[in-house]
């Protein structure tokens, strides 16, 4: 074998376990959730005649007999209830309705086949509203529907895009919800966690591993058990609230909890071991003698860190405000719990969807929008951050 | 060297695609159930002396329920859990869409023997539970009678806990509206009756705390958080009984509902699992629950078992069913995304 090939090859065989963990768990499944979120296949499968019988049909005049027996016969044909299930999960999606409609229909198809009247077994039937979803449904394999209403919107019965009002859907509310309040933590462990860190840099011994403990110990601590312990902390007779009252500063409970500010406190604490540590490691490699150098060639304190500390530590806030930002759009149990009904963010939706409602599909769209979102982020951060930039 | 270095990477490589390819030994009987101090009771009278009767081990774990999970564990093929216990309306989505295998109720018992609502062809009825108004009555002397009084500020003063969820939290506001509990569900079949509903929570919607898990309303209780919640009646009894509270269930316009044992499709323990459901639903086992959570029982012999002291605390002792209403399955299964939907954006308001 060629010598040089050969070396590929081995190094290729190295690697090959990463590639294979890149793209079973991380691939994959971003793929599979994007194909989710437009593809809606299961009518267009299941209701081939009923798509024939419907593709003409103008969406406004009541149904005719030919589509009711088209979609008779087409349910008389599926004989899985699993799939039974998939279609009637999609179209009480966009109706609800569907369950005890598809329920009592299709016992009825099974008693008496497929030539059974669906007028008589449910006057809904005769429904245009209902029917409305099934010509949708079944005439493409794919589907704008799940991006469209994770952005707020839906199609009419003209099959015009229309913005549904923010009492019926608040999905771009929450979703700008979450980067503020993810961007209100970033500020705040910045803000912590740069004093923080060069207080931890400028001792040594043993009191710098205490104060490295301090951080890292609660990194180690389960995240549900730090959200109960500020629980407890914040709440009206907790601890802060009632120090304050023992001491006379406030005469009545500070409201700490279910509110933003209750959020953004747990938030900034539970992530602040994710800015400390980036920008520790970057002070760390700071020769110990610019600051005295700075101070012997007439600067004063506040210039000397402004010009020749800030800017040597500027690559490890970005670093540290990226994992920041990124691990706060994903917070789920923290705002549940601390927070109240207007501090939920998007992923508390998205979980809705995907364990309660099983719509895997809606799931999928805010799952896509969220990525977006974030990724224009991000290049917005690779371009603040590049370099050139930062003017190193 | 070379060949060294190659040899290991394959022999990597290989030891990893055989790891991922292993067949699953045979897995344990696996129950899941709601956790807590519910779970510990089933733990002690079900779950070890099961184990003990068949001399093999039973392994149960806890979830929060959602179709979406058991959807998903079943859509990827052979699941790891046997047999779940599920709320009616998870028990009705499930077995339409034919995540569950159906009951041999020749193996269970006579359906006689149970109550009408704890009788499916997917499910076997496990315990009768309640969602009721609920209050410390050490801190409020004269307490609250009704949903009226629940959304009455001024007589008393305080933030209040209901379970965030379109399901209940509508019900109770048509309620305090003045509507009839006989007649909730006929009021939220209309949009108009919707909309009356979300009207309501507006009236309260500063006040409330909203809460996700069973045991969340009786820490807020506790600590004087809120002043009334809306709870779980089980977990109140039991918190009276281990921590010595005086909370006080309010039965009339509280809202029952039966959960049910459920065997997933394709599992790999099926028949043992069936086996542990119809030991479940023995009358002399099923008869110990209530001594430890006031959950009522749906074998009616069992029922009928359940000593008296124990009997007023149960949703289904007569007097407290009195002015209670079952939850409407067909009604939420309908409209629960919709109305979840609508929810959750009334919140983010």
């Amino acid at each position: 074998m060629n010598v040089a090939l050969r070396g590929r090859l081995v190094g290729l065989a190295l690697v090959a376990p990463l590639l294979l963990f890149l793209a079973g768990f991380f691939v994959w499944p971003l793929v599979t959730m994007m194909q989710g979120a437009v593809s809606d296949p299961i009518a267009a499968r299941t209701l081939p005649t009923t798509a024939r019988a419907t593709a003409n049909w103008d969406r406004q005049s009541p149904p005719t007999p030919e589509m009711k027996a088209a979609l008779a016969h087409d349910l008389a044909a599926l004989k899985q209830d699993q799939v039974v299930g998939d279609l009637t999960r999609r179209l009480n999606s966009a109706q609800s309705g569907f369950r005890t409609l598809m329920s009592r229909t299709m016992s009825a198809v099974r008693e008496q086949g497929p030539d059974v009247d669906l007028s008589a077994v449910d006057k809904r039937w005769n429904d245009i509203k209902f029917w409305q979803p099934i010509a949708e449904a079944a005439a493409s394999r794919y589907t704008d529907r799940y991006l469209l209403a994770a952005l707020d919107m839906d199609r009419d019965a003209a099959g015009d895009i229309v913005t549904l009002p923010e009492s019926q859907s608040a999905n771009k509310a929450i979703l700008a919800r979450t980067f503020f309040v993810s961007g209100l933590v970033t500020l705040f462990c910045i803000v912590i966690g740069l004093p923080y860190a060069m207080l931890a840099v400028s001792v040594t011994g043993w009191l710098r591993g205490v104060l490295l403990a301090a951080v890292l110990l609660p990194l180690w601590t389960s995240l549900l058990v730090r959200t109960a312990a500020w629980f407890i902390l914040l709440q009206d007779n907790g601890l802060i609230n009632r120090g304050l009252m023992a001491l006379g500063l406030i005469d009545r409970p500070l409201a700490l909890i279910f509110n933003r500010t209750g959020v953004v406190i747990a938030m900034t604490h539970v992530l602040l071991p994710f800015m400390v540590l980036p920008i520790f490691s970057v002070l760390l490699a700071v020769p110990r003698n610019l600051m005295p150098a700075a101070a012997s060639l007439g600067a004063p304190p506040l210039r000397a860190f402004w010009r020749v500390l800030l800017p040597l530590s500027v690559r490890g806030i970005v670093s540290g405000s990226l994992l920041v930002f990124m691990a706060a759009i994903g917070y789920y149990i923290t705002p549940a719990l601390i927070g109240g009904p207007t501090d939920q963010m998007i992923s508390y939706v998205i979980a809705f969807y995907a364990t309660g409602a099983a719509n895997w599909g809606m799931a999928g769209a805010l799952g896509v929008i969220l990525l977006v979102a974030t990724l224009l982020l991000y290049a917005v951060y690779q371009r603040l951050a590049s370099d050139k930039a930062m003017g190193i | 060297m070379k060949r060294s270095t190659w040899m290991a990477a394959t022999l990597i490589g290989a030891g990893l695609l055989a790891a991922g390819a292993a067949p699953a030994s045979a897995r344990d009987l696996t129950v899941v159930s709601w956790g807590g101090t519910y779970q510990d009771a089933q733990r002690e009278i079900y779950f070890k002396p099961y184990a003990k009767l068949t001399g093999k081990p039973l392994l149960d774990e806890s979830w929060d329920g959602g179709i979406g999970v058991v959807t998903a564990k079943v859509k990827a093929g052979s699941p790891n859990w046997d047999v779940v216990q599920v709320e009616a309306e998870e028990l009705a989505l499930g077995c339409a869409d034919g995540l569950y295998e159906k009951i041999d109720w020749s193996k269970i018992g006579s359906k006689d023997g149970f109550l009408p609502s704890a009788v499916n062809e997917c499910g076997v009825g496990a315990i009768v539970w309640s969602t009721a108004l609920s209050y410390d009555a050490d801190k409020l002397k004269d307490g609250p009678k009704s949903w009226k009084d629940f959304w009455d500020t001024k007589k008393f003063p305080g933030k209040r806990s209901l379970r965030k969820s379109a399901k209940y939290a509508l019900e109770f506001a048509l309620m305090a509206d003045g509507v009839e509990p006989s007649k909730v569900y006929d009021v939220l079949a209309t949009p108009a009756g919707v909309d009356r509903a979300f009207k309501k929570l507006d009236e309260i919607k500063s006040s409330i705390v909203w809460w996700e898990s069973g045991a969340q309303p009786l820490q807020l209780l506790s600590s004087g958080e809120v002043v009334m919640a809306a709870a779980y009646n089980g977990r109140i009894t039991g918190i009276n009984k281990t921590e010595k509270k005086h909370f006080k269930v309010v039965w009339p316009g509280s809202i029952y509902a039966v959960d049910s044992w459920v065997i997933l499709k394709g599992a790999e323990n099926k028949d043992a699992g069936l086996d542990f459901i119809a030991f479940a639903s023995k009358p002399e086992n099923q008869v110990k629950l209530p001594q430890y959570v006031a959950y009522g029982l749906p074998v009616k012999a069992a029922a009928k078992m359940v000593p008296a002291d124990q009997q007023a605390d149960l949703p289904t002792a007569p007097e407290n069913l009195a002015q209670a209403i079952p939850i409407n399955v067909d009604f939420w299964v309908d409209n629960s995304e919709a109305l979840t939907k609508r929810f959750n954006a009334w919140l983010a308001q």
